[in-house]
C-alpha cells in the first residue's frame, strides 16, 4: 500500500531529513514509525500526502506514484488517506459536527449521506453525544478523539497519524490505539509515528525506526 | 413517492456505483454523475448562501466596505448618465439647425423670390421660410426699435434672406451643404447657424472623456477595495484553509466562498449605487423641468435606464468577481499546510 524506494529528502537548508529510506507497508497492516524528534518522522509522513516532495527515490502510495502526480491530483490523493494530528488541528469557529463534516463536503457527500456518516464517526470514537458542542469545550483526550473521527470519516484505505498521543496520559493513550487497531482490523493501512516505545512496545507491531533519517531497523 | 403504510414494503432505491474513472483517490466513494453534478450545484448554492451570511455577521465592516465602494459606483454612474442626457439635448438641438442664406442685394424680389421656389423642390431641404428685403427690414424696426432712424434711409440696406432647415444632421454634411449653398450666383453669403453647437460638442467630447477616465479610475479603486478585503477575510481564515487542503480540497473549493464574497460585495454595491443615482435624478427633476420651461422645452430627464443600470450591476458585480481573484491568485497559493 506504502512504498519507498531510496527516499532521499534534503531541505532548501541543506538538511536532511531522510536518506535513502526503503520500506514496504502491505496492505491492512499496522505500522508504527519511531525516533528522537528530528529523525524525520513527521517528514516521512508528510512525503505520504505531498505536503512534501522527495529529493530522490520513488514513493507509492496505492496505485499511485507520487512522482507522476502534479499539484492538480494532491486533493485526490490526500482524500484517500486520513490523517491525525498531534495538534489535532480541528477549527474551533463550528461545531463537532461540522468539523467532521469537512472532509465529506469536500469530497462532495450529499448532505444526508454525509450526516449519517459523520454519526457513524462520531459513534466509533465514542462522542456521539457531543456532536452539537464546540471542540473548545471539549477535554484534549477528546479533541484527538473527534481529530481521529475526522480522519476516518470518509473509510480511507490509508490512516496516518503524527504523535497521536503526544499530548496524553497514557490510559488516555491506550485508548487511542485501541481505536487505531480497530480501525485497522476492517482492513485499513495504519502508520502512527510516536516517540512513546513503551506504548509501542506493549502493542507488539511492526516497528520502524528512524535515525538522523536512516531507517535502522525494520521489524 | 407515496407514503403507503402496511404491507408494502418500500424497497431502498439501488445506488448507482461509478465507474473507476483510473487511479483517483476519491475513486471508492461510489458517487455517480448525476449525483456528483447535483452535489456540485448544491455546493455552489450553499457556498454562495454563507458568503453572503458570513457578510451579514459583521454588520457594520461590511457595510463601511460597501459604502466606499457604492460611492466609487455612484459618480462614475451618475456622470455617465449626465453625459447621456447631454447628449439627448444636444441632438434635440441638432435637428432644428438652420441655415441662413443671404442673397446677393443686387438681386430682384422677383429673382428672389423664383430662387426660393427652385430649392423648395430639393430633397435635402425639410422646410423654407423667406424673408423679402421688406420683411427683413419691417422686423429689424419691430426689433431694434430704430424705426425712426430707418425711416430716414433712402434704400433698404437689408439682403433677402432664405432660412433654410436641412435635413442633414452630421455636422459634416451640414459643412459641405453649406459650401454648396454659398457656391451658388444667387448667394451672396451661407451661414450654418451652428458654430455654438460644434462648441457643445467638443466640450462634451473633452467631457466624456474625462468621465472615462475618472471611470477607470474609480472602477480600479472598486477592485483594490474588495482585493484588499478579500485578502483580510483569507488571512482570518487561514486555518480554515490549511484544514480543508489537509484533507483533500481542491483550490477551486477553497476559492469559491472568497469568490462568492467579491459577488455578494459587488451586487450590493451596485444596488446601493444605483438607489443613490436614482435619488440624485430624482431630486435634479423639478429643477431641470423649470429650466427646460425657461426654453420652451418639454425636457424629461432620464435616470439611468435600462441599459444603464445593466451595465451598472455588470460592471460591478465583475469588478468584485476579478478583485477577489485578483486576491485569491496572490494569497492563497502561500497557504499550504505546514
Amino acid at each position: 500500500m506504502i512504498q519507498f524506494n531510496h527516499v532521499s529528502k534534503r531541505y532548501a537548508q541543506g538538511h536532511d531529513a531522510l536518506k535513502d529510506v526503503n520500506f514496504t507497508l502491505a496492505t491492512g497492516e499496522m505500522a508504527f514509525l519511531t525516533g528522537h524528534s528530528g529523525a524525520g518522522k513527521s517528514t516521512l509522513l508528510k512525503l505520504i500526502m505531498l505536503m512534501e516532495r522527495p529529493s530522490a527515490g520513488q514513493i507509492q502510495v496505492g496505485e499511485q506514484q507520487l512522482n507522476a502526480l502534479g499539484r492538480r491530483d494532491i486533493p485526490y490523493l490526500r482524500r484517500s488517506i486520513g490523517v491525525v494530528f498531534q495538534n489535532h488541528q480541528l477549527l474551533f469557529d463550528r461545531s463537532v459536527f461540522d468539523n467532521i463534516l469537512l472532509p465529506l463536503q469536500i469530497s462532495g457527500f450529499a448532505p444526508d449521506d454525509a450526516a449519517r456518516r459523520v454519526r457513524a464517526a462520531l459513534d466509533k470514537v465514542g462522542l456521539l453525544t457531543k456532536e452539537k458542542m464546540s471542540p473548545l469545550a471539549l477535554s484534549s483526550g477528546e479533541q484527538q478523539r473527534i481529530g481521529i473521527a475526522r480522519a476516518i470519516v470518509h473509510k480511507p484505505k490509508i490512516l496516518l497519524a503524527d504523535e497521536p498521543t503526544g499530548n496524553l496520559d497514557p490510559q488516555l493513550s491506550a485508548e487511542i490505539m485501541q481505536l487505531f487497531t480497530q480501525f485497522n482490523r476492517v482492513g485499513t493501512t495504519v502508520l502512527i509515528a510516536s516517540h512513546d516505545i513503551a506504548l509501542i512496545r506493549s502493542m507488539g507491531r511492526r516497528v520502524l525506526t528512524l535515525q538522523s533519517g536512516r531507517l535502522l531497523s525494520d521489524g | 413517492m407515496d407514503k403507503k403504510r402496511g404491507a408494502v414494503r418500500v424497497q431502498p432505491t439501488p445506488k448507482p456505483v461509478a465507474e473507476p474513472k483510473g487511479p483517483r483517490g476519491a475513486e471508492h466513494h461510489h458517487i455517480d454523475r448525476k449525483g456528483h453534478s447535483d452535489n456540485w450545484r448544491r455546493h455552489h448554492v450553499d457556498v454562495c448562501k454563507s458568503a453572503l451570511r458570513k457578510l451579514l455577521t459583521t454588520p457594520v465592516a461590511s457595510a463601511m466596505t460597501i459604502a466606499v465602494l457604492a460611492i466609487a459606483l455612484t459618480l462614475p454612474g451618475f456622470l455617465f448618465s449626465a453625459l447621456d442626457n447631454m447628449r439627448t439635448i444636444a441632438t434635440g438641438w441638432e435637428g432644428e439647425t438652420r441655415i441662413s442664406l443671404y442673397l446677393q442685394p443686387s438681386l430682384s424680389d422677383a429673382d428672389a423670390d423664383r430662387f426660393g421656389r427652385q430649392l423648395m423642390l430639393r430633397d435635402d431641404i425639410a422646410a423654407i421660410d423667406m424673408i423679402s428685403r421688406e420683411q427683413g427690414l419691417r422686423e429689424f424696426a419691430r426689433i431694434s426699435g430704430f424705426s425712426d432712424v430707418l425711416d430716414t434711409l433712402s434704400d433698404n440696406p437689408l439682403p433677402a434672406v432664405v432660412v433654410l432647415m436641412p435635413t442633414a444632421t452630421s455636422t459634416k454634411d451640414l459643412g459641405l451643404l453649406r459650401a454648396s449653398f454659398e457656391a451658388l450666383p444667387e448667394v451672396d453669403e451661407a451661414v450654418l447657424d451652428m458654430e455654438w453647437l460644434q462648441r457643445l460638442q467638443a466640450i462634451m467630447g473633452l467631457a466624456s472623456r474625462a468621465v472615462y477616465v475618472l471611470g477607470v479610475l474609480l472602477g480600479l479603486t472598486v477592485l483594490l477595495v474588495i482585493g484588499n478585503t478579500i485578502r483580510v477575510a483569507i488571512e482570518s481564515r487561514r486555518d480554515e484553509i490549511v484544514v480543508s487542503k489537509l484533507v483533500g480540497a481542491t483550490d477551486a473549493w477553497v476559492r469559491r466562498p472568497f469568490l462568492y464574497t467579491g459577488f455578494w460585495y459587488g451586487l450590493i454595491a451596485a444596488l446601493v449605487a444605483w438607489v443613490s443615482i436614482q435619488a440624485a435624478w430624482l431630486m435634479l427633476e423639478q429643477p431641470v423641468e423649470q429650466l427646460a420651461q425657461l426654453y420652451r422645452s418639454h425636457y424629461q430627464l432620464q435616470g439611468l435606464g435600462l441599459m444603464g443600470s445593466l451595465w451598472l450591476f455588470i460592471c460591478s458585480v465583475l469588478l468584485g468577481w476579478a478583485g477577489a481573484g485578483l486576491a485569491v491568485h496572490r494569497h492563497l497559493r502561500d497557504i499550504e499546510p505546514q
